[in-house]
Order: structure tokens, then C-alpha cells, then sequence
């Protein structure tokens, strides 16, 4: 098969026309589909009303979220506390609004570096056969073996007081946890990637394209990449959940936010030694993260299945 | 003066004109407690107690089933000498004893010594330089041969030779030991020591046996095969230990005390954390005895209404506190930041210092966060009671802090910060990650918002925090922030040795690659003065005044902010009558322990 | 193949070499001491201190310290543990056994959930099956087994008592009451990773399925009158495996890596629970020993996941 490559150099330049003589454009159809997805379209309306929850939430609901209140604590959902208090008498809506900020933004920033990342490095060893694949699976292995609690000290170590420096307190932190985050997860998905890519390469269509002329970009991009979506919309989804909670994991090695500021994984984290006695605690955090995994994963099944021409909706 | 009075007693007690109990009630007249009485009568030559605290019932050895005890960190090693932590001491201590060891009073039990030296009987000498002890006869090694001064000899050729590198070194490679007989020897002082009773006392005093160690002295010390299989004196024999996991014993039918111990089988099992430590001892009873509980009390009350056991907490020289750096941590002079050389744009202002001593709301701390776990103080120094200072004392007033900071011209700005000639009261906060500690951080916070003073918190891994690291700026004794808070132990019922952190020789730099102990760099010439006489101060009550002298000049600058006497906190079974000290391991008198 | 199977094998010896290098620097160069819980205790002088960090060696160069590791690890020394104080290798191999026990039943667990569970799901999409399925998914993985672990104690241990939820590695009994014991105590541990885990296969499966399940020569294979159950055993479940076969491949150094959390909150004495201890005490033999291992795993388990592509699609040319 690999003898099989028919386009000749001259022909590389040549733009194949991809325009097919549907009466809709693309990017139209798949929106039709997309819509037609109910469960993906209830999901994009859940994770919208909690964006714009957590974004104006603060004016909605004006309550300090350091407002430590002895005489309060502990308290169960109530019209003050509608989610409840913690053990200091703070707020958990309020505390739940400013920290779904991060979480959602940690959560989703995370996810697309590492989606990224992964897709393109597994896209690369996939299509290439020699000493670039082989590079880049042993960058792969390097990055699975390394022990992530020493790397992350490190890494903080380096480089905190320059991100600092350069985006403040929250945004270096930020760049810092999407960077690290992204940087430890990535190569899952590019493993996924680069298996798919190396069964799709020798199926039928790529050979068809590759006869047609098409670029390896055009055939990675265009024939094989499409084909092999199921598997990253998966990990895609599954990462933002991981790190959501490993955002929570890294405030406690020092390189996450500071100690005081209540994302998602940290209220669950915090709310564990409390869970038999003040289940509320833990129960809005968690129902807040599985909320949100479960729109993030309907929206991606929507995008897959509208995605996919074979599929009849 | 409280001093004269109490060398009034004292004298009179040597006279026999007052009797030792009539002594200890006059004593506590003068704001003394009973065993810390007990325990100056002791540097005075007068014998110490000779019962540990407890009441031991049963009647013969044995038959009390297993006892299981659950550490959440665990124990890594069996040689007490390698011990770097205390879970390791307290599993080594399970097969070694040592001469001597501290009872939850501070009073100096004897173990394998017959009696505590002492002026009365001798084992005191005059000038301080000399301690004698003599050993209990009849007490047999695991493997049936006999304890012997040698065997004490040994353990300090052993331990001062820098090549074994063991971590107890500092009490012993200044003195020298003598043997007198087969059951005395003579311990020597280079200077006159009032604190005498460190070398084979407690944690650092267990007694290897010659036999088994005498070829492993040195760089040779790691090969000891004993280091993981002990041989020692203890009321129970080793039988199998896989580490960071489980340790495994059963009773030695020779043990030298009589009737002990009560339970036939040991086992000691590891890891975890700290919360579900307390749940298998006190909601499941999985487990007798859990070891240091640094849980939000809240948590634990819990866990024990209706619950398997119980909670037991004993003073301890552990003190939670906080420290404001009065150098610059954000300029770097000659390859350091926080040099004395610098001064702090605004914490070296007495009255900022001042100020944010009344917005530490201890109360609060104490009662929502640390329960029995600590005890609100303002003084450094609390145990034993005879070196706690009477007169600090501690207040939580914002608007008395506000009034300060007004009165010395720090304005508030548009964002409600202070400031005074450009200078901004914000600082950095730091302190290592732990659930209570984040929480502190929390309720300080707010009050010094509260006065225009704006914090930002700072947390850093405990395994950095506290590691020597040179190339690391995150370590406690850098002290790269403007304010960091800790716990810090004294581990005898003695301040000395604790205090040297506010001296000035002490000091952490770049010069003693940040291994200083004095990390607030903070120095008076009166207190290194008082300190350096406290060294050689003979008379018990002139010395306990020197020393709270040296506590309350830091304390009374502001620049240390005691928050809380710790206390050791353990969870145990209903029926499990224990004995655990603040000034030991937890397994300090383990033979004693038996089932009700 | 052979020749493919052989050049592999050889292009790991350097690439393993070069993560050796890296594992070390980074663990070099990463922040702490082993004497941290030594730190505040005054009984410790500042020279004992210092004279550990000299006889462990701590004060060398980086590469000077590699390269001894590298000449004691070529002679099987392992070095020894800055914490207990012991031979590397024999801490390594007393933990092994519980490791591969708890780790691969909850691994056999996950698959043996979600293998039938996402083929099924996937054959009948969005159904009522399908919709349960995943929203149970859902909830596995947004919530870490911290909580989950926590979850299982309160309500089997301390509510119910049916369950010890210490897990200890020397049970006191022998013949069938030994199996009894041995299944009460690693129940918790291996629902509670083997259903985190089962949790994100599932979807995987399910998703790889449903790739293949619409392709023409599923269609075709129904139209030649093969039965439904062979054609979804023999026809789909073969080309949807090799999702399944990376993520497996990924997880399998995990089975001797350990699952760190999950070992803490149960106290199971495995290798995850040496690793975070070592870490902890920056233990540093332990941690390279255990991490290099588990580098050796992951470069052998990417090798035997590229050689089944090849056996589950025969197109995949090893050139």
C-alpha cells in the first residue's frame, strides 16, 4: 500500500476542489443535526445558564465569600444560605459562584490545551512512519513516567514568582495550572489519536484521497482526522472533569490558587471530613462538577454523531 | 520576687523542716503546678517521682489478647538512633528503652536506670559538670543476655561517632561517658549543665545493645542487621516489620517490671490520614489506639458521641505562633532576601506589629478550629508552667488596632488599604498546607481587613516548607514573606535548648546556609545576655526567670506572636487504659497499658 | 516482524536511557530534603544536618550523582533508602504482590463492566440502557475516588460494619477463612478503583462501537445472514478494540504504579503508597527506582499495544 502514492510532486500545489454540489453548506448541515440533538441541545442550555451563573452571579448574589460567621456554621440549605454554610459560617452559593469561575475556566482552558497537544502530536506519529513517530512516542513514554508531584514542585519552584511577575497573582496561577494540567494530560489522547490514524491511514477513502493528490495535511486534516473524533470527544470530555478536581489536587501542593479562594474541588476537598454530618456541603460541589461533565459530554456526542455524515438523524 | 520564695521551700525541704507534699502545696501557692514542682525539686537534689502515671492493675503478665495501635504516617525504620520522625521513635521505642523517660507531667521516670540521679543520692554533682546513674540490675535483652553499663558506654561511642550519622548525635558527641561498675556509669559535661537529663533520656537516650551493634559503629552502620530485626530491653519482642507498613510483636516473658505487660501481641500498622485514623479507633474500634489527631476538634467530637472510644489530650511543648519579619523580604542584598541588614518598610514598625497582634482573634482560633488540640497563649514558652511568662497576655481588638494604626498616620486609601508615605500595609502570609492552618489563615485575614490591612495567603507543601533546601525559597527559615506562621516543638520539659531561636548567634542567613534556628532574625542584646546566663545557672528559680525574660522580650516586641500551646491529642478505645506524654513518644510506657 | 519486534527493543535501550537522564534532574532539581520532619526539633544541630546531606551525597553535582545511580543500577544496586534506611529493591518487591492484586482485579473489574456494558449501549444508542449507562458514567468520573472512597467507608465500615476499611497485608488466619478475609478487606479498594475506571472505558467503548457499527462492512456482514451476536462479537468488537487496547495499554503500568489515593485512604501497603511517602520525604533512591520502573512498563506495554494494532487490524503495516 505504501507503494501506492500516485500523486507525483508537481501535482502538490494544486488545490483540490472539496466543494461538493450539496445543496447546504457544511457547516449549516451540521448545525441542523447538532439541533436536532436534544439531549445535546437541553446540555448546551445547562452549561450556558452556568456560565452566566457563575459570571454574574456575584451581583445576583452579593455575599462576601470570607465572611466568616461562627454563629453560623454548618448550617443546612436554608433562605439565607440557600446551599448552606461550611464550618466557618461561609457562604456556598456565594463561595460556589466565585470558585466555578475558576474551575469552569480551569476546567475547559485544561481541556483544550490538552486536546490540542495530544491530537496534534498523536496526528503527527500517526502519519508518519520513521523516526518521527518514534520521537515522539518516547517524548510520549517520558511524559507518562515522570512522577507528577516532584514535576510539579519543580515547576512551581521555576516559575511561579515569573508568572507572577508577568500576569499577577490569579492569572500567572492560572496560566500556570492550564499549562501544568494540559502538559500531564495530553498523552492519553495521543496515544488514542495515533492508533486511530494508524488504521485510518491505510483504509480505502485516504488511499482514494491520496490518489486524488491530497496533501498529508489535507488528508490528516480533512479525511482522517473526522474519522477519528469518537475516541478524543471522549477523553475531551472526560478531561474536564479530571481537571476540575486536579486544580484541587495542586492547590494543596501550593501551586494552585491561594488557600483561600473556594473552587469546586477544593469546597469537595474541604467538605470530605464533614460529609456524614453536613452532606450538603459536598453534595452542591459535586452536583456542580457532574453538571457540568454531563452537558460538556452530551454537546460532544451531539457534535459527533452531527458530525458524522453516515449517521441518519 | 517568685524566686526567693521558692528557694525558701526548697531549703527548708532539705532541711527536713517541710515535707516533700507540704512543699508541692506551697509551691502551687506560688503559681506552681504539682509536677513541675515535683520536677525542680529534682535539679535541687531531691529524688523525683518514681511511678508513672498511671495505676497498673493487672495482676500477671499476658493474657490481655493483641493490642493494635494505628499510625497514619508510618514508621520506616527501627533503629531509634536513625529515627528522623516521631513515628519512627515511637516504633522503636515499642523494643528500646532508654535510662529514663517523661511522663505526661514532665516528671523524669526511670526505665532501665533504678533510680534518677540526684543531689541525695549522689548522682548529681556539685558543680553540674557530673551525672551519675545506676542501672537496674536483672534486666535481660530479647535474646536472654544481660544489660550492663557497657551496653550504655556503647550506645554513646555509637551515637557520637559523625560516620553513623545518626540523628541523635547532638546529645552526645560533647560529653564523655564513663563506666564505673557493671551497673554505673558517669555521665560528663564539658560545662555546667542545669539541664542535664537529655544523653539516654527519652526519645534520644535508648540503649542499644553492644552485642549486636559493636561491628557496625561508623560508616558501617547502615549494614547492622538489627536495624530492622531489634533486639532491645522493651516489653515486647520483635517478630516481623515490613516498612512504611506494618510492625508485628509479642510479649517478652522477661521483661524487667514485674507483671508487665498485659498484652500478648503487638501490632502496629501505618498510613493513611490523619481523619480516618480517628474513624477506625472511634467509630469502628478497628483499631485501640490512634496516634497525634491534628483534626478539627469538631470532626472528632463527632466521631466519639455514641462512638467505640475516646479522646485524651496531654500538654506538650508544641506551639503554634506566628512570625512578623521585621527585614525586607522583597530586596536581595549579597544573594539573600530578609537580611538583617535590610529593614521592613512597615512590620519594622513597632506599632504595625502591634496593631496586628490585637486582630489575631485566639479565642476563635481555639475554639472553632483547634478545640483540645490547643490552648490561646500569648507567651512563647508555656510548659512547663514554671517557664510560662504571667505577665503577656493577649487581646483581639479591631478597633483598638485601628485606632494605633490611625494614631501613627496610616491612612486608608481608595481601596480601603492603609498606607503611610507611599508604603501600603499588604503583605504576604505564609504558612505550610494543613486544614486548621488554612482556616487561621482565613479568620486572621478578615480581621485585618477589618483594619485596612490586606493579607495575601500563602501555602506552601510541608515536606518544602520545613526541608533545608538551600536552593529553595519556599523553606521556613528563608522567610521570603512578610509573615509566616508554624509550629514549632520543644521537645523537653525544659525551654532551654528552644530558646536559643532568639538569639542572635542563631540567626538564619546566607552565611549558615539558612540552618540558623533563629528565623524571626529579630535580636536583642538582653535577651542573648539572659540567655547566655540561663546556660550556666545552677539555681532553678533564677534560671526559669532569665529564660521567661528571653520569651517575653520577643513576645513583648511583637515580633513573635504566640497562637496556641499544642497539646498531643490520641484516640483510644473504651477499655484501653493508656499513657501518653507530651514530652515522649506515645509509647513511652508501653508496658503499662492494659485492657480494662 | 521479528526484525520490526527486535529494532523496536533496541531503539527503547537509548530512549529509556534518556528518561533515566531526565527522571533524574527533575528529581534532582525538585524542591526539599529527606530531613524536613527534622526541621524544628532543636535536638538536631544544623551540622547533623549538614553532615547527612554530605553522606548521602546530596551535595554532588547532578551528573555526578546520575552517573553513580547509573554504574550501581548496571550491577542491580538499587541503592538504598535515605528513610528506612534499606536495600530499594527489597522495599520495591514486599510491596508488589498487594499492588498487583488490588490494582489488576480492579483493571479485570473495569473491563469486565464496561466492556459488555459499552457494546451493548452502543448497539442500541440513546436508548433507555444507553441513557442510564451514561449518566452513571457521568457521575463515576466527576467524582474522584477520594470522595467515592471516603463514600464506601461511612456507609460499609462505619454505618453498615459490614467491611474493615484497614487493609492489612498480614492476615492472622489460613485456608478458607484467609479468602474471607482477603475479599472483605479488598472489596472497597477494588469497587472503588475498577468502577472509577469502568466509568471513562465505558465510554470509550461505547464510542469506539459506534464508530465502527455504521461502517459498510458491518452492513455487509448483516446482509450475508450472519447473526446478530457474531456480527457484533466477531466483526465490531474486533476493529472497536483499539481504543480499548491504548487505554489498557496505558493503564497497565498503573497496576504495578499503584493508585495513590486510593491506597492512602484504605492503607494498602502498595507501591502508590511507597511512591507518595517517598515523595513526602524526598526519599530520593525510592522514588527514581519505582519511577524508572514504571518508565521500563510504559516504553513495553506502548510496544505490545503497537504490536496488537497490528493483530486486531492487519492493514497496519510495521514498516
Amino acid at each position: 500500500m505504501a507503494g501506492s502514492t500516485l500523486a507525483s510532486p508537481s501535482a502538490e500545489p494544486v488545490v483540490v476542489p472539496a466543494k461538493t454540489s450539496a445543496a447546504v453548506s457544511p457547516g449549516r448541515e451540521t448545525w441542523r443535526r447538532f439541533r436536532r440533538h436534544r439531549l445535546a441541545m437541553a446540555s448546551s442550555v445547562v452549561l450556558a445558564i452556568l456560565v452566566l451563573g457563575v459570571v454574574i452571579g456575584p451581583w445576583l448574589w452579593p455575599i462576601a465569600i470570607n465572611d466568616i460567621d461562627f454563629s453560623a456554621q454548618l448550617q443546612t440549605p436554608s433562605w439565607a444560605h440557600p446551599f448552606g454554610t461550611d464550618d466557618l459560617g461561609q457562604d456556598i452559593l456565594a463561595r460556589m459562584i466565585y470558585g466555578g469561575r475558576i474551575s469552569l475556566a480551569v476546567g475547559l482552558a485544561a481541556m483544550f490545551v490538552a486536546t490540542f497537544v495530544g491530537v496534534v502530536v498523536g496526528a503527527l506519529a500517526g502519519m508518519s512512519r520513521r523516526y518521527v513517530d518514534s520521537f515522539l512516542m518516547w517524548v510520549t513514554d517520558l511524559f507518562l513516567s515522570l512522577p507528577q508531584l516532584p514535576l510539579l514542585l519543580l515547576v512551581i519552584y521555576l516559575f511561579r514568582e515569573q508568572l507572577k511577575a508577568a500576569f499577577g497573582v490569579e492569572g500567572g496561577v492560572f496560566v500556570l495550572i492550564v499549562i501544568v494540567i494540559g502538559g500531564l494530560k495530553w498523552m492519553p489522547v495521543a496515544r488514542l489519536v495515533r492508533a486511530q490514524f494508524m488504521s485510518l491511514r491505510e483504509k480505502e477513502f485516504v488511499e482514494a484521497a491520496r490518489a486524488q493528490g491530497a496533501t498529508k495535511f489535507r488528508q490528516m486534516v480533512h479525511h482522517i482526522l473526522p474519522n477519528a473524533l469518537g475516541p478524543v470527544i471522549v477523553a475531551a470530555t472526560i478531561e474536564v472533569s479530571s481537571a476540575i478536581i486536579a486544580e484541587s489536587t495542586l492547590s494543596f501542593l501550593g501551586l494552585g490558587f491561594p488557600p483561600d479562594i473556594p473552587t469546586w474541588g477544593r469546597l469537595l476537598f474541604d467538605a470530605k471530613d464533614h460529609l456524614d454530618s453536613a452532606p450538603h456541603w459536598a453534595l452542591f460541589p459535586g452536583a456542580a462538577i457532574f453538571l457540568t461533565v454531563l452537558s460538556i459530554n452530551f454537546i460532544g456526542d451531539g457534535l459527533r454523531d452531527a458530525l458524522d455524515p453516515r449517521r441518519v438523524i | 520576687m517568685k524566686d526567693h520564695d521558692l528557694r525558701r521551700l526548697i531549703e527548708g525541704i532539705k532541711t527536713g523542716s517541710l515535707s516533700r507534699r507540704s512543699f508541692i502545696k506551697k509551691a502551687a501557692t506560688v503559681g506552681l503546678a504539682a509536677p513541675f514542682a515535683n520536677q525542680l525539686l529534682g535539679f535541687n537534689g531531691v529524688a523525683m517521682a518514681q511511678n508513672a502515671t498511671i495505676e497498673y492493675k493487672p495482676t500477671k503478665a499476658g493474657g490481655g489478647g493483641p493490642l493494635k495501635i494505628l499510625l497514619w504516617q508510618a514508621p520506616t525504620l527501627l533503629n531509634p538512633h536513625f529515627a528522623s520522625g516521631t513515628k519512627d521513635q515511637i516504633a522503636s521505642r515499642i523494643f528500646f528503652e532508654p535510662l529514663a523517660g517523661w511522663d505526661k507531667e514532665g516528671n523524669l521516670i526511670p526505665q532501665l536506670a533504678a533510680e534518677t540521679p540526684s543531689k541525695a543520692n549522689g548522682g548529681l554533682s556539685a558543680d553540674g559538670k557530673e551525672v551519675t546513674w545506676k542501672l537496674k540490675p536483672g534486666v535481660k535483652w530479647h535474646d536472654g543476655k544481660p544489660f550492663t553499663a557497657d551496653d550504655v558506654v556503647f550506645t554513646w561511642e555509637y551515637a557520637k561517632d559523625p560516620a553513623t550519622a545518626a540523628y541523635t548525635t547532638g546529645s552526645y558527641k560533647d560529653i564523655t561517658v564513663q563506666k564505673i561498675d557493671d551497673l554505673t556509669i558517669k555521665v560528663i559535661f564539658k560545662e555546667a549543665t542545669p539541664f542535664w537529663a537529655d544523653p539516654f533520656v527519652g526519645t534520644a537516650g535508648q540503649i542499644l545493645p553492644k552485642h549486636h551493634f559493636a561491628d557496625y559503629v561508623g560508616a558501617k552502620s547502615r549494614d547492622a542487621p538489627a536495624n530492622l530485626k531489634p533486639i532491645g530491653t522493651g516489653p515486647y519482642k520483635f517478630v516481623d516489620f515490613k516498612p512504611g507498613d506494618i510492625l508485628t510483636g509479642e510479649r517478652f516473658t522477661d521483661y524487667h517490671v514485674k507483671n508487665q505487660p498485659h498484652f500478648d501481641t503487638l501490632e502496629v500498622k501505618g498510613g493513611g490520614d490523619a481523619v480516618s485514623a480517628a474513624r477506625a479507633v472511634l467509630q469502628t474500634g478497628e483499631f485501640d489506639y490512634a496516634w497525634n489527631l491534628q483534626v478539627e476538634d469538631e470532626v472528632l467530637k463527632r466521631m466519639e458521641t455514641g462512638g467505640r472510644g475516646k479522646i485524651s489530650a496531654v500538654a506538650s511543648g508544641d506551639i503554634e505562633f506566628i512570625i512578623l519579619n521585621t527585614t525586607d523580604p522583597w530586596t536581595e542584598v549579597d544573594g539573600e532576601r530578609s537580611s538583617v541588614k535590610t529593614k521592613h518598610p512597615t512590620l519594622s514598625d513597632p506599632k504595625v506589629r502591634e496593631a496586628i497582634n490585637l486582630l489575631i482573634d485566639r479565642d476563635s482560633i481555639q475554639k472553632f478550629i483547634y478545640g483540645r488540640g490547643g490552648i490561646a497563649t500569648a507567651s512563647f514558652v508555656n510548659e512547663p508552667k514554671m517557664f510560662k511568662s504571667q505577665k503577656l497576655k493577649y487581646e483581639f481588638s479591631v478597633d483598638k488596632a485601628n485606632k494605633i494604626l490611625d494614631d501613627a498616620g496610616y491612612k486608608r486609601g481608595a481601596d480601603g488599604i492603609r498606607e503611610k508615605d507611599g508604603k501600603k500595609l499588604k503583605y504576604v502570609y505564609q504558612t505550610s498546607i494543613n486544614a486548621p492552618r488554612q482556616k487561621t489563615q482565613a479568620i486572621i485575614k478578615q480581621a485585618c481587613q477589618r483594619a485596612g490591612i490586606e493579607l495575601e495567603l500563602k501555602s506552601v507543601t510541608a515536606s518544602v516548607f520545613f526541608s533545608s533546601d538551600v536552593a529553595n525559597p519556599d523553606t521556613y527559615t528563608k522567610l521570603y514573606v512578610d509573615i509566616e506562621m508554624y509550629t514549632t516543638t520543644q521537645p523537653q520539659p525544659d525551654p532551654e535548648r528552644f530558646l536559643n531561636q532568639f538569639t542572635t548567634e542563631e540567626i538564619a542567613n546566607k552565611e549558615n546556609k539558612w540552618l540558623g534556628r533563629n528565623v524571626s532574625r529579630y535580636s536583642d542584646p538582653a535577651a542573648d545576655a539572659a540567655f547566655k546566663a540561663a546556660q550556666k545557672e545552677l539555681d532553678p528559680a533564677k534560671r526559669a526567670a532569665l529564660l521567661i525574660k528571653v520569651n517575653e522580650i520577643f513576645c513583648e516586641a511583637n515580633v513573635i506572636l504566640p497562637l496556641l500551646s499544642r497539646t498531643r491529642v490520641a484516640a483510644s478505645v473504651h477499655n484501653l487504659v493508656h499513657d501518653h506524654s507530651g514530652w515522649d513518644v506515645d509509647t513511652w510506657n508501653l508496658a503499662a497499658w492494659y485492657r480494662s | 516482524m521479528a526484525s520490526y519486534l527486535l529494532r523496536r527493543l533496541l531503539i527503547a535501550i537509548p530512549s529509556l536511557l534518556g528518561i533515566s537522564l531526565i527522571l533524574f534532574t527533575v528529581l534532582a532539581m525538585a524542591p526539599g530534603d529527606p530531613f524536613s520532619e527534622m526541621a524544628t526539633n532543636p535536638n538536631v544541630p544544623p551540622e547533623v544536618r549538614e553532615a547527612l546531606r554530605a553522606s548521602f551525597g546530596l551535595n554532588d553535582p547532578i551528573m555526578v550523582r546520575y552517573l553513580r545511580w547509573l554504574t550501581s543500577m548496571m550491577q542491580g544496586d538499587w541503592g538504598f533508602s535515605f528513610a528506612s534506611r534499606i536495600n530499594v529493591d527489597k522495599l520495591i518487591l514486599q510491596r508488589v504482590p498487594t499492588t498487583l492484586f488490588v490494582v489488576g482485579s480492579s483493571q479485570i473489574l473495569a473491563l469486565l463492566i464496561a466492556l459488555p456494558v459499552g457494546i451493548y449501549a452502543a448497539t442500541r444508542p440513546y436508548s433507555v440502557f444507553d441513557q442510564i449507562a451514561n449518566t452513571l458514567a457521568f457521575v463515576g468520573f466527576s467524582l474522584p475516588t477520594f470522595f467515592t472512597g471516603l463514600l464506601f467507608i461511612l456507609v460499609f465500615s462505619v454505618a453498615l460494619d459490614w467491611f474493615p476499611f484497614v487493609y492489612r497485608s498480614d492476615i492472622a488466619a489460613t485456608g478458607w477463612r484467609w479468602y474471607w478475609e482477603m475479599f472483605r478487606q479488598a472489596i472497597m479498594p477494588i469497587m472503588v478503583l475498577g468502577l472509577f475506571q469502568a466509568a471513562s472505558y465505558t465510554r470509550y467503548v461505547r464510542s469506539a462501537v459506534l464508530d465502527v457499527i455504521r461502517l459498510d462492512y458491518v452492513t455487509t456482514a448483516r446482509a450475508k445472514g450472519l447473526s446478530e451476536r457474531k456480527v457484533t462479537l466477531r466483526h465490531i468488537t474486533r476493529n472497536a478494540l483499539i481504543p480499548v487496547v491504548t487505554l489498557v495499554a496505558l493503564q497497565m503500568p498503573a497496576v504495578f504504579g499503584g493508585a495513590i489515593v486510593t491506597e492512602q485512604i484504605f492503607r494498602i501497603p502498595g507501591i502508590g503508597s511507597l511512591l507518595i511517602d517517598a515523595i513526602l520525604a524526598n526519599d530520593t533512591p525510592v522514588i527514581m527506582a519505582v519511577t524508572f520502573v514504571f518508565a521500563c512498563l510504559v516504553v513495553i506495554f506502548n510496544l505490545i499495544a503497537d504490536l496488537l494494532y497490528g493483530w486486531l487490524d492487519p492493514r497496519i503495516s510495521f514498516s
